[in-house]
């Protein structure tokens, strides 16, 4: 971590807002630790994965030790331990997505993009996961970019998308995300 | 934006705020919103549980437990803090209602979380959303801050000496956290493994003390009853399921959508009148009638069927969390039942060795099978995997992975054999099944 990106009260890996936010949130509880999993949630928000870094924060500010920080973020299916891209397209082919041609979605999405499951573009913009259902039966085929949901798919639909979201990554290239990633890996930034 | 739909046999109970702009406190309270509260404030516990017990509501996560007993469970003197849970953890394949509910009427969920404080004595209530779910946690969030500024939570709620507090929660991706003990170790920052009952949550729950877990539809029902009437609520559905019920009806349907219908509605109308019956001209093959982990129905056993907790449990099946999955003719069964044991397998917290097992060795036996290399053996041995692990794990999802199965077992053998011996997928369009 370069010194320089850490705010200077805290030495804190996260931004002063993301870190204020903890504050609160620990004392929402009767016990800290019921803190942990929207912590950690919202750091991989803004670090973009956990990474070692990231855990030994968290571990710290729970009053926890690393290894049960480990233990529980390898139980859930949202929480990464490698940078994802910065929009990672969630394609849905549980059942109901599946019966409306959730399957042709994400096979064209393999396509325009060049990866695979869990892969990551080239240049660090996308990443692709098939995913478990994501509550949008009724209006299937559908799939999360980021946390943001596009509902009644078909493959003609996914160039489109890509396309806007490239556009999106193109303004914001100067780092000032406004959702999900930001370029603030110790060192280990993929899109550098 | 999710699609709203509109039936003219749907009773907007529920669904009566959907797309009026309630996420608002104003529009809501100009919508009638918080009386009910206010009226329970003024009445009490005993009688908000009486209420409750006559409305005939029960569980809509899938269980179908009746409301009102669930509440009374909570033992009154007990010196330990008592919580009420509200699980907006919605991820059973099929079901998308809870969504609704926590984008259109917020203020539901949070009225309902007090009433149900008032009834057991709790001051502090958690609403726990999917990870998945953030736009709506920001709204739930939202809506909360607002009730607290307006003064209807926090220390004196309504001005009274009552305190009642509200936590927002989110999940990071587990289908097993929905299930009520798992939710609660997820709640303490622990993996989502379920606990072993009893103690039963009504009497050692949250951080150990007494709580009340609630679906978040069942929790967005709650004013409702309380403004209507038990009796009348109880008189909208059919005999011992009061109510109406938001029915997610998908896959090959003309009009897919969140249709709120009473509770014993005929599922055939549902499927052909509300939902516009089966896209493109098809027949209907099969329906799911309450979500994946509901044995599938064949059409001739929805004839006379009633959509509520009884008669679906009669007709060998359950009405589940409500996600109504329709199948036309021209889908794999086989393929359809390896996407639904993928799910299981991927989702099972591996605690339960028949789960654990069971779901993987389904898993590989229905892949192989269905990319051709099954022998007749194997119809047998998917059957016999899915008896052994029935009853025998801790939580409901090893039964929630095996039940389906054997129905498609059971009920399309012929369509299993089609695939022995090397012969492909007797569809057209052969579904290449991605390993997840």
């Amino acid at each position: 971590m370069s010194p320089e990106k850490a705010s200077p009260e805290t030495m804190s890996l996260f931004s002063p807002k993301l870190a204020a936010r903890f504050d609160a949130l620990v004392q929402k509880y009767p016990l800290k630790r019921s803190a942990l999993i929207p912590m950690l949630l919202y750091a991989q928000d803004e670090i973009g994965y956990l990474s070692e870094a990231v855990i030994a924060e968290v571990a710290q500010r729970i009053g926890i030790s690393e290894l049960e920080v480990r233990d529980v973020a390898s139980y859930y299916s949202m929480l990464r331990f490698k940078p994802a891209g910065k929009y990672n397209v969630q394609v849905c082919t549980n059942i109901s997505c599946m019966l409306r041609g959730g399957y042709e979605v994400y096979e064209r999405f393999q396509e325009e993009l060049g990866i695979g499951h869990k892969g990551v573009t080239a240049d660090g913009i996308f990443s692709l996961e098939e995913v478990e259902c994501i509550g949008a039966c009724c209006w299937g085929p559908a799939i999360q970019v980021n946390y943001e949901f596009h509902d009644e798919l078909s493959p003609g639909h996914v160039p489109g998308i890509l396309a806007g979201y490239r556009g999106k990554a193109g303004v914001l290239s100067d780092g000032s995300s406004s959702m999900g990633w930001k370029a603030r890996t110790e060192g280990t930034d993929p899109h550098a | 934006m999710p699609r709203l739909v509109s039936h003219p046999d749907e009773v907007k109970i529920v669904t009566s705020r959907f797309g009026k702009g309630a996420a608002a406190i104003d529009r809501y309270l100009e919508l009638g919103g918080y009386e009910a509260a206010k009226k329970c404030l003024a009445q009490g516990p005993d009688w908000i549980i009486a209420e409750m017990k006559a409305s005939n509501l029960r569980g809509r996560g899938g269980a179908g437990f009746p409301t009102g007993l669930k509440w009374s469970f909570v033992p009154k003197q007990n010196p330990r803090p008592k919580y009420v849970l509200v699980n907006g953890d919605e991820s059973e394949p099929g079901t998308c209602k809870d969504h609704l509910i926590f984008l259109n009427d917020p203020h539901a969920v949070i009225e309902g979380t007090m009433i149900a404080g008032l009834a057991i004595g709790a001051k502090v209530g958690f609403i726990y959303l999917r990870g998945e779910y953030r736009y709506l946690l920001e709204i739930m969030e939202k809506a909360v801050a607002d009730a607290y500024a307006k003064g209807f939570l926090g220390k004196n709620i309504f001005g009274s000496d009552i305190e009642f507090q509200i936590v927002t929660q989110t999940g990071a991706g587990a289908y097993e956290v929905g299930e009520e003990s798992a939710l609660m170790e997820s709640l303490e920052g622990k993996r989502g493994i379920p606990r072993i009952k009893p103690p039963f949550p009504a009497v050692v729950g949250l951080y150990g003390g007494p709580t009340v877990i609630n679906n978040a539809e069942t929790i967005a029902t709650v004013p409702h009853v309380i403004e209507m009437g038990a009796a009348a609520y109880a008189a909208t559905g059919s005999e011992r399921n009061g109510g109406t019920r938001l029915f997610c009806i998908s896959g090959h349907v003309e009009k897919p959508g969140v249709y709120e219908l009473p509770m014993g509605y005929n599922l055939k109308k549902m499927i052909y009148e509300v939902a516009g019956g089966i896209r493109g001209g098809r027949k209907l093959k099969a329906v799911v009638p309450g979500g994946s982990s509901t044995p599938v129905l064949l059409p001739a056993e929805i004839e006379n069927l009633g959509m509520d907790f009884d008669q679906v449990g009669k007709a060998g099946s359950m009405l589940g969390s409500g996600g109504v999955v329709v199948i036309d003719d021209q889908t794999c069964i086989v393929a359809f039942a390896l996407r639904t044991i993928s799910f299981y397998q991927h989702e099972s917290c591996g605690w339960c060795i028949p789960c654990r097992e069971g779901t993987d060795w389904l898993k590989k036996s229905l892949t192989r099978f269905h990319a051709g290399f099954g022998v007749a053996k194997d119809i047998d041995n998917i059957q016999y995997l899915a008896e052994n692990m029935m009853g025998r794990t801790f939580c409901p999802l090893g039964d929630a992975a095996a039940m389906p199965t054997l129905g498609f077992v059971k009920k399309f053998r012929k369509e299993f054999e089609d695939h022995l011996n090397g012969k492909p997928c007797p569809f057209a369009k052969h579904v290449e099944l991605a390993v997840i």
